[in-house]
């Protein structure tokens, strides 16, 4: 079989059905990474006391521990205790809560950029805290914070791989059987590559293009986007 | 002093885009001579001194020391570099070093000096500006002042032919100027040859053996502090005096 | 009880582990140091070329997960060269370290963009090379300025060293799944491994971050980068 019949009828078909599971994942991940980032940001911010040593032990043993361990733990380890997910299940999950561990940390950082002014305006207007942080705190932070973030979901896409470890097919392992299959290693993973080089990028541009259209004037200080 | 010449500056062209910011500047200096460079900002002053030690290469003309080319030297200009000293208007000490390694680093890896020697040196050129109390302070932790005189220290351990004093106080409050004025008096009497761009007139008046009043990209008037002081002729050199110095009463 | 006995039997086996984890993170970090100073230095002062070709190799090497990378080197690239014969530990080893230096090299750039022109003026002023000033006067500032940001790649190399498990390196997760898979006790063991990978991330941090106050200068790099 010649290397054009192979990348066309064999590589890029089962590429094409791991990428989309790859797409899933992250869809599936992405949201929730980033609500869940946001509590956990604001949680460690203002909820005082147990609520905020609760996040902030949270993110220090989620970035402390490795994500293919994590994935290990949710897939392999939690059915001896009872639970069972199914890989893609454990997959998202773990995902999210790395996501989200990562977010948290760029959303403190950009809460706590906010100058404590606007704090005290909004409640001298009579909003509660919680308003306050909602309302106002909030959405000045959650831009600061865009190329933190999206850095982190360019990260995501790169480890939403780590779901083949696990035995989900997406991109990457789907790459992998078709390269044990066939003996053609190279070939395989340089394909499984560019594919994922071009989500980056594309990425990249996106984001790059979002930065611009939520900026407001005079807020943004010549950030640059998410790096590569 | 004596009429040999150390330095030969002829016909100095410099553009940056479309703007000409030097149109053919030209002058002999002696050894053991003092020149102070005035003039509106933006004249190209500075430019002119970095074009003499080629920082800043010049698009025409040449530059002399000792009756050497300095213009197209191509590697040897790091040779004659270490002949013409430069201190700079924001000092650009090494930040990472201490005043005393500031002053040692170029005797260490240019001139190729052993340790114990170079410290000797550095700590010498120290004393000379009085500033080998200091010797073991980084650049943060000295006045604006104090980093000058290391910078001055710094220049002098290369043991140069002539130094450029590029706006030496511009960024310093009075007091701190004081003292970096008076290194640089010092100097002076002990024969240093040495290229002043300076706002300060009592340092010209006393210090320069000529005063070059520059304008529009070309030396206007030239003469000693005297003739400038008296001489009914220096117009344009006076019109400026005398603007610097109604700022100043302000 | 069973747990610990089980733990305290395979203990010398859990200490390879760690040793392999710590010899590929610290292999990489070096490896990483030493393309990714130099690669820094040519984005910054490089022709043009030059600086398009580092580039693409931090585009390349940045845009990929480091699965796909540890795949493609050792199922691939490698056999491809010839190479075929080498341990995974290696090329876990050299890929992690061909991946940091592309980061690596992004944090060194920031740094040497960040010292002000007036310290490469001054150094040539006094008759220094470029290659003279770049050495004495802008690395030696810049390697203090990137401190901080090259600590924080040690936790991510840390963190994906495990991947080398997907080529059989016998790092810390490898190990652990040999544990689970021979003694099926799950749970304990996974979550000790992740203790251990956790007292080593903070640990090691906590070491950087004493060498960064040891080297501090006053005044000088605190908080940049």
């Amino acid at each position: 079989m010649d290397l054009a019949a192979f990348t066309f009828d064999i590589l890029l078909p089962a590429l094409m059905q791991g990428l989309i599971i790859t797409l899933q994942l992250i869809a599936c991940s992405a949201p929730f990474g980033l609500a869940f980032g946001i509590a956990i940001a604001v949680g460690r911010q203002y909820g005082g006391g147990a609520i905020s040593w609760l996040c902030k032990t949270f993110v220090f043993l989620i970035k402390g521990t490795p994500l293919l361990l994590l994935l290990f733990i949710l897939y392999f380890g939690f059915p001896a205790i009872g639970i069972t997910f199914t890989a893609f299940t454990a997959s998202v999950v773990g995902f999210i809560l790395c996501n989200a561990a990562y977010n948290a940390e760029y959303i403190r950082g950009a809460l706590i950029s906010i100058k404590d002014g606007q704090m005290i305006a909004a409640q001298a207007l009579g909003m509660t805290r919680w308003q306050a942080i909602r309302h106002v705190v909030l959405p000045q932070a959650l831009r600061r914070a865009i190329p933190g973030l999206s850095n982190e979901f360019i990260y995501l896409i790169k480890y939403s791989s780590l779901a083949y470890m696990i035995t989900v097919i997406e991109l990457s392992g789907a790459g992998k059987l078709v390269a044990t299959k066939y003996f053609l290693y190279t070939e395989s993973f340089a394909a499984v590559g560019i594919v994922y080089l071009v989500l980056v990028t594309i990425t990249t541009v996106a984001v790059n293009i979002l930065e611009k259209r939520v900026a407001i004037p005079g807020t943004t200080r010549g950030t640059t986007a998410a790096q590569l | 002093m004596n009429n040999d010449i150390v330095l030969r500056v002829e016909d100095i062209h410099k553009s940056f885009g479309d703007n000409e910011v030097l149109r053919g500047v030209s002058f002999d200096v002696r050894r053991g001579e003092t020149k102070v460079f005035i003039g509106p900002s933006g004249t190209g002053k500075s430019t002119l001194l970095r074009c003499i030690n080629q920082l800043t290469p010049p698009d025409r003309g040449r530059v002399w020391l000792d009756g050497e080319e300095v213009t197209n030297s191509g590697a040897r200009i790091n040779y004659f570099r270490q002949k013409i000293g430069m201190v700079f208007q924001n000092f650009f000490l090494f930040d990472h070093l201490t005043a005393l390694k500031n002053v040692e680093l170029a005797l260490l890896k240019v001139r190729g000096m052993g340790k114990a020697e170079a410290r000797e040196k550095a700590l010498n050129e120290l004393r000379q500006v009085g500033m080998e109390d200091w010797a073991d302070h980084y650049p943060a932790e000295l006045s604006g002042g104090q980093a000058q005189r290391v910078s001055i220290a710094r220049a002098l351990a290369m043991d140069p032919d002539v130094i450029l004093f590029d706006e030496p106080t511009s960024a310093l409050d009075p007091e701190l100027t004081r003292e970096v004025l008076e290194v640089m008096k010092k100097l002076a009497g002990e024969g240093m040859t040495m290229l002043v761009v300076t706002h300060e007139m009592g340092f010209a008046c006393s210090v320069a053996n000529e005063v070059l009043f520059m304008e529009n990209g070309v030396v206007a008037e030239q003469g000693t502090p005297d003739q400038l002081l008296h001489d009914p002729q220096y117009t344009r050199m006076k019109d400026f005096i005398g603007r610097i110095d109604s700022r100043l009463g302000d | 009880m069973d747990v610990l006995l089980i733990l305290i039997d395979w203990f010398p086996y859990l200490l390879s582990g760690i040793a392999t984890t710590l010899g590929l993170v610290l292999s990489a970090l070096g490896l990483g140091l030493l393309l990714g100073l130099p690669m820094a230095l040519g984005q910054v002062y490089g022709s043009r070329p030059v600086r398009w070709v580092i580039g693409i190799y931090v585009w390349f090497f940045r845009g990929l997960p480091i699965l796909v990378l540890l795949f493609l080197f050792w199922f691939g690239i490698f056999p491809m060269l010839g190479l075929g014969a080498l341990p995974a530990f290696a090329v876990g080893a050299v890929v992690l370290g061909l991946r940091g230096a592309a980061y690596q090299s992004q944090i060194f750039r920031g740094a040497v963009q960040s010292i002000g022109e007036g310290q490469m003026i001054a150094a040539r002023s006094l008759g220094m090379s470029r290659l003279t000033a770049i050495r004495s006067v802008i690395l030696p500032q810049a390697m203090r300025i990137a401190l901080p940001g090259w600590s924080n790649e040690y936790p991510n190399i840390l963190t994906d060293s495990a991947v080398c498990y997907a080529i059989g390196v016998a790092e810390l997760l490898t190990i652990t799944s040999r544990m689970v898979t021979q003694t099926h006790i799950t749970m304990p063991i996974y979550l000790a491994a992740a203790g251990i990978f956790i007292i080593l991330n903070y640990g090691g941090l906590k070491v950087l971050h004493g060498l960064e106050k040891r080297i501090a200068i006053p005044g000088f790099g605190s908080g940049a980068v």
